[in-house]
Order: C-alpha cells, then structure tokens, then sequence
C-alpha cells in the first residue's frame, strides 16, 4: 500500500528526514516510536503533504501513485488521514459542517453520492459511538475549548467518519488518562480491518497493549534504526532510548 | 472612457457652477431656512475644496480621482434599469415596505409602502421638503456638519432628494423599513447626492436598511448623507449594505443623534467600489444612551475602503461598543479610523473599540488607528485592533480532511467574519449576506 524509499526532507535550512525507507501492506500496523524530536511528526506530516517541509530525495508509492505529487487533499481524499499530535482549533467553523463538507468532498472522489443532512447525522450517530463522544462537542467550533482527551478522540471520530486507508496516528495516546486511552484504544481496534493500515507514533509502550502492533520501527535522528515486532517496544520501555543513541553514534549496527 | 480630467480648482468651479444655476429649482428652494444653510454650504464647499493627503483625517485616503472626474449631475433616469434590478438587490426584505431611490431620486413606480401604517412617514425628502412638513425643518442639515467636511458641505448644498422617514413616538414598527438606492451607472460618469432624514420619535422602535447598489460595471460617484435623530428611550436598528461596481465612488455620512435612554445599533457592510468611504458620527446626547456600531468590509482588487467612525460621549451613563471586521484580498487598501470622544460632562462613560483586520494577500494594506480622546476621569474606554493572516495550520487540518484549498481559506475567512454577521438581527440579510459573500469568493479567486 505505501512505500517509502529513501525519503529525506528538510525544513528551514534544518534536515530532518534523512533517508526513511518502510513498506507498509493493506492491515499491517506499524508502530514507530523514538525520542523526541526525531522526526516522527515530520515523517506524518510529510506523508500528509504540509507544505511547511521541502523534500529533498526519495520517493513515496501510495497504491501504486507518486503520493509527494499530490495536494494535501487529494491525499486525504485517496484515503490518508492524519490524527494529530496537536489537533488545531478553528474558531468560528462549526465541527458539523466541516465534517459534512470533508466527508462529502472524499465521497464525491470516490465517486459515491454525497449525503444529505439526514443521512449525514445518521452516520455521525453511528461513528460517536466508537469513541464515547458527546454529541454537544458537534455543535461547537472544531476543537475550540475542547480537553486534550476530547481534541483526541474528535480526531478517531473524524477518522471514523472519513473512513481512510492509510491512517497515521500521531501520539494519540499522550496526554490521555487510562479511560480516555481505553476509549481511544478501542476505537482505532473497532476501525481495523483487513483492508486498512495504520501507522501509530507512540512514546508508550501502554498503548501497544491496546493496539498490537505487527511491526515496531524506531526512528532516530531522521532515520528508522531499527525494527522489530512487538518485543521491541517492550525493550525500549525497559531500557529506554540510550542504548541505541550509543550504537548509532558508534557507528555500529543496532542490535538487542 | 473617462471624460476629461480635471484639476482640483476646475472640480470646484464646476460644482460651484452647478449649484448657481440649479439653485432656483433645488428642493425647497422658495424657503429661506434651507436656502441659508445651501448658501453657507457651498461656501464653505468653496474654502475647504476636496481633501488632500495633509488633510489628518484624508491621510490615507486620496480623492484625487473623485476631484478630478468631472461627473454629470445624475439623472432619475428608470429606463436605465436593467429588468428586475429591484427584485435582486432586494435582501429577501418584504416588497411592501420599500422605498426606492433612483440615482438618489424618489421613484414613486418602484416603491411600495403599503406594509407601513399610515403616520409613519416614508418617502422622498424632495417632496417632504417641498411640503414644507415642520419636522424636516426642525432637523434637516441639523446634525451633519458641513463645516469641516467638504462632501458633507457639497451634498447640503446640492441636495435634492432622498429618504425621508418619520416614526412617531410610541410606535413599534415590526417589519423592516427597506431604503434600497440603485445607481444606473451610464455611459457619462455622474454624480448623486442622495440625503436622507429619519427621525424616530420617543419610545419608538424600528428597523432601517439603507441598501445601496449598483451595476457590475460604470463609473459613477454617490455623496451620500443619513441623519438619524433617535428620540428618548426608542429603539433602532440600522443597517448599511454597500456594494457597487468595481469604478464606482462612494462616500457617505452616517449622523446619529441618541436621545436619553435610547438604544442604537448600526450596521455597516461595505463589499466594494474603486472608493469608498463612510464616515459614522454619533452623539450621545442624553444620559444612558447606548449605541453599537458593527462594520464589516471585504475589498479585493484596487479596491479601497476607509471607515471613520467618531462616537461623541456627551452625557453621563452612555455605552458605546464597535466591532469592525475587515477581509482584504489584492492589491486593496483598507482604512479604520476610529474615534471616542468622552466630554467633560460624560462620566460613567463605557466605550469599547474593536478592529480586526484579516489580509488574504501580501498586497492588502490595511491602516487602522484608534483615538481616544477623554475628558472626564470616571470613564471606562478600551480600545484594540488585530492585523493577521489566515491561520496556516488551520488550512492544513481542513485540507488534510479532504477540503480544498479555496474551500478552506473560504471557510476560515467566514468564520472570521461570523461574529460580526452573526450580529445582524435581520434573517434574510443574513442569507443575503452570505451569498454575495460566496459570490465575491468565487470572483477573486
Ligand atoms: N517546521 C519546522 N521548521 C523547523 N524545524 C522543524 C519544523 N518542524 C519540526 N522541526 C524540527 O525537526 C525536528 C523533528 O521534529 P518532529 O516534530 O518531527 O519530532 P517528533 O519526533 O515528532 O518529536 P516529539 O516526540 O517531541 O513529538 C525537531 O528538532 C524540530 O524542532
Ligand atoms: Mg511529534
């Protein structure tokens, strides 16, 4: 479904990505983990086309497309969804309708018919459920005065209504109390399917006994050091980062 | 094509010209009150000539070209009108309770005030003035001041025609009153002095919109006037709809006077013209007046707007609130100026000023500047004003659910405007307002 070959890219004379390479199948979810700062944001975000981020090399295969040649829409359209580490809040534009237009300009797209208000709400009705939202949330502006918690589970009900292929999840688990983190947890669970692939930034652990992933990459200034299955994520929760800040400044390959 | 461009002495000289010969026809020319003021007018007219940039209060705003376009006096001239322009300039507002001027004339034809009960009085200020009714006496050119304004002082010269509205006290006047003024543009530049006189007797409410429109194209100039006399304790609402073509000139004078206790709100939305400029005066003339002044302008190309806006506290216990909002695309230029003045007099004075200001282009210009001038120590004025850009990440989430990139500055510009439109009380504005918001989109981009 995704491949990124060699990916490099910059921001403000400031090299981030440094050479990503990750092959990503239909229902495969990676975890990808690594200290702060080391580009994982960048990394969704890039794949998301913010403009903000210059790619230097490298090239991304979506489905068999040249995904850096599309917009920021068209991608979201082709089936990538973003959750963001910080979702943004749009004062003045009803969540609602924001939703309904989003929603309806991905079905245009995909050559479905666009849904009327009724159908809309019925559908909305349907996805809250996944993430215990609260209907009053829908009435307000996008994320305007919400709580971390509720900006979180807003972005998995946005997912859930956008029905994506590819959806990148950036730390949505931080922040979270354990309930909160459940309710997440469960929905992205409830969103997994054969046909869809996730990838989920952590810095936790806790989450991945929640959403287990197949593969588990750590990224590092720029680059994925190493990757492993489930067990890798529990190494890095014991041990920490250290280790492989040392071997990589070493120069040596990284190994457990 | 333009006609022949003047200099600013030859402007002069032709409106100087123009109000020798038509003074003997001008609306109430037989009464000496108004012949008297018409005469002090265009002599002041005459001293003080077309702003220039040292003018403080023309800083930004050169009329050069409104001086140096020699406009014909406009005509009232109906087969100008393409078919249905009152139907579309409309706003949803009832047919019964509109009033239509025609290049600043009266159009009885157009017009139908059958919703409007009998004593309150609306129609054209020529025939009013003609009449010789006693209350235009009392107050027309009462309130405006033509001293220090020159178009102020060139419209109460050449005035000739206009709105004229009379609520008696104790009434409640439950439909809005449409004053809807259409330019026919032409093929000569031309110009219209539109004056319109509204007196809202005590205890009274009611509800104005002053509309004014025009043809996509044609370069015309309207000199506009509106004094609103608020009686004690009434109510009023008020709005001004400006929208003309991208060659045309607009300058206008909003002159509100609020007697105690009384309640004004007044709104101004200004989509456009090559110039335009509203000057809003209001007098708090009685203790515990209240007055609200919403504006939202939106200007693209080489548009240029300037909104001045002076609030007088004159008496104890008044409250003033301004919220103006403006979107500037292109190469426009916008311009806020606004002034409290807290007199002596005024104490418990409560004043708010707000001006935010959103630039859609690198080009926009916007010059906002607050005065506060005070003069009494028991007073609470704040003032604020914001210049900013769409914000970049909010884009990026709408895009990143799929919105395209024009829908989304789309949607972010409104919402920066739905406060401020969120304000008008009138549904079918509203709409309106909407629409040709949508359709001023899809034109600039
Ligand atoms: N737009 C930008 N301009 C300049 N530098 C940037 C920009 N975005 C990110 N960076 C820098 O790139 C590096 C990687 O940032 P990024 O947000 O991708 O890290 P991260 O792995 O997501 O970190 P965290 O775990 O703290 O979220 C950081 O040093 C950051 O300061
Ligand atoms: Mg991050």
């Amino acid at each position: 479904m995704l491949e990124i070959k060699n990916l490099h890219a910059k921001a403000a004379d400031n090299e981030i990505l440094r050479g990503i390479n990750l092959t990503i199948n239909a229902g495969e979810v990676h975890a990808v983990m690594g200290p702060n700062g080391s580009g994982k944001s960048t990394l969704a975000h890039v794949l998301s086309g913010r403009e903000n981020y210059e790619v230097t090399a490298g090239e991304v295969i979506y489905e068999g497309k040249n995904l850096l040649a599309m917009t920021v829409e068209e991608r979201a359209r082709e089936g990538i969804f973003l959750a963001f580490q910080y979702p943004v809040e749009i004062p003045g534009v009803n969540t609602t309708y924001f939703l309904k237009a989003a929603l309806n300009a991905v079905r245009k797209h995909r050559g479905l018919k666009e849904l009327d208000a009724m159908d809309f709400l019925a559908l909305v009705k349907e996805k809250m459920k996944i993430v215990e939202m609260d209907q009053g949330l829908l009435n307000r502006p996008i994320n305007e005065g919400f709580s971390g918690g509720e900006k979180k589970r807003n972005e998995i009900f946005q997912m859930a209504v956008l029905d994506p292929k590819l959806a990148i999840l950036d730390e949505t688990d931080s922040g979270l109390d354990i309930d909160a983190l459940r309710i997440v947890a469960n929905g992205v669970n409830a969103l997994h399917s054969k046909e869809r692939a996730m990838i989920v930034i952590t810095h936790y652990q806790r989450l991945l006994n929640y959403i287990v992933p197949d593969y588990v990459h750590v990224l590092f200034d720029g680059r994925i050091v190493k990757s492993g299955d489930r067990q890798l994520a529990l190494k890095l929760e014991e041990k920490g980062y250290s280790w492989i800040e040392e071997q990589v400044q070493k120069n040596q390959p990284v190994n457990l | 094509m333009l006609a022949a461009i003047m200099n600013s002495t030859e402007a002069k000289n032709l409106y100087r010209t123009d109000y020798s010969r038509l003074k003997g026809e001008l609306a109430g020319h037989g009464e000496a009150w108004i012949h008297e003021i018409r005469e002090a007018a265009i002599a002041r007219f005459a001293e003080l000539g077309f702003p220039v940039k040292r003018d403080e209060e023309w800083r930004y705003t050169n009329v050069n070209a409104i001086a140096t376009i020699p406009f014909e006096r406009a005509r009232y001239d109906i087969e100008g009108l393409a078919p249905d322009t009152v139907g579309r300039a409309s706003l949803g507002l009832l047919e019964t309770s509109q009033a239509v001027f025609v290049n600043g004339y009266y159009s009885a034809e157009l017009s139908s005030l059958r919703g409007v009960s009998q004593d309150v009085k609306v129609g054209g200020l020529a025939a009013a003035l003609n009449e010789g009714a006693e209350w235009i006496e009392s107050h027309l050119a009462r309130y405006a001041s033509y001293r220090d304004h020159a178009f102020v002082a060139l419209n109460t010269a050449l005035m000739q025609d206009g709105a004229s509205v009379y609520v008696p006290p104790g009434r409640i006047v439950q439909e809005p009153i449409h004053l809807l003024f259409i330019s026919t543009g032409g093929k000569k530049a031309s110009v219209s002095h539109p004056r319109n006189l509204i007196i809202i007797g005590k205890g009274s409410q009611v509800t104005i919109v002053e509309n004014y429109a025009g043809p996509e194209k044609g370069n015309y100039f309207t000199n506009a006037i509106t004094e609103i006399v608020v009686g004690e304790n009434a109510v009023v609402d008020h709005y001004k709809l400006q929208r003309e073509s991208d060659e045309a000139f607009h300058v206008a004078t909003l002159q509100v006077c609020l007697g105690r206790s009384s309640n004004v709100s007044s709104h101004s939305i200004s989509l456009g013209g090559a110039l335009v400029r509203n000057d809003v005066n209001v007098v708090l003339d009685g203790e515990g007046g209240e007055c609200t002044l919403n504006g939202f302008y939106m200007v693209s190309g080489e548009q240029h707007v300037d909104n001045h806006t002076r609030i007088d506290h004159v008496k104890p216990h008044g409250t003033s609130r301004q919220l103006y909002k403006g979107v500037l695309d292109g190469k426009s230029r916008g311009v806020f100026n606004g002034k409290i003045y807290v007199h002596k007099g005024a104490e418990k004075t409560d004043a708010r000023q707000t001006n935010n200001n959103l630039l859609l282009s690198l080009d926009a210009v916007i010059d906002t500047k607050p005065q506060l001038e005070i003069y009494n120590n028991d007073v609470k004025c704040t003032h604020g004003s914001t210049i900013g850009q769409l914000d970049q990440d909010a884009i990026f989430y709408l895009r990143s659910r799929g919105i395209g990139v024009e829908s989304a500055r789309r949607l972010l510009t409104y919402a920066f405007a739905s406060d401020v439109i969120g304000r008008i009380r009138i549904d079918s504005v509203r709409a309106q307002l909407d629409k040709l918001l949508a359709a001023k989109f899809q034109k600039d981009s």
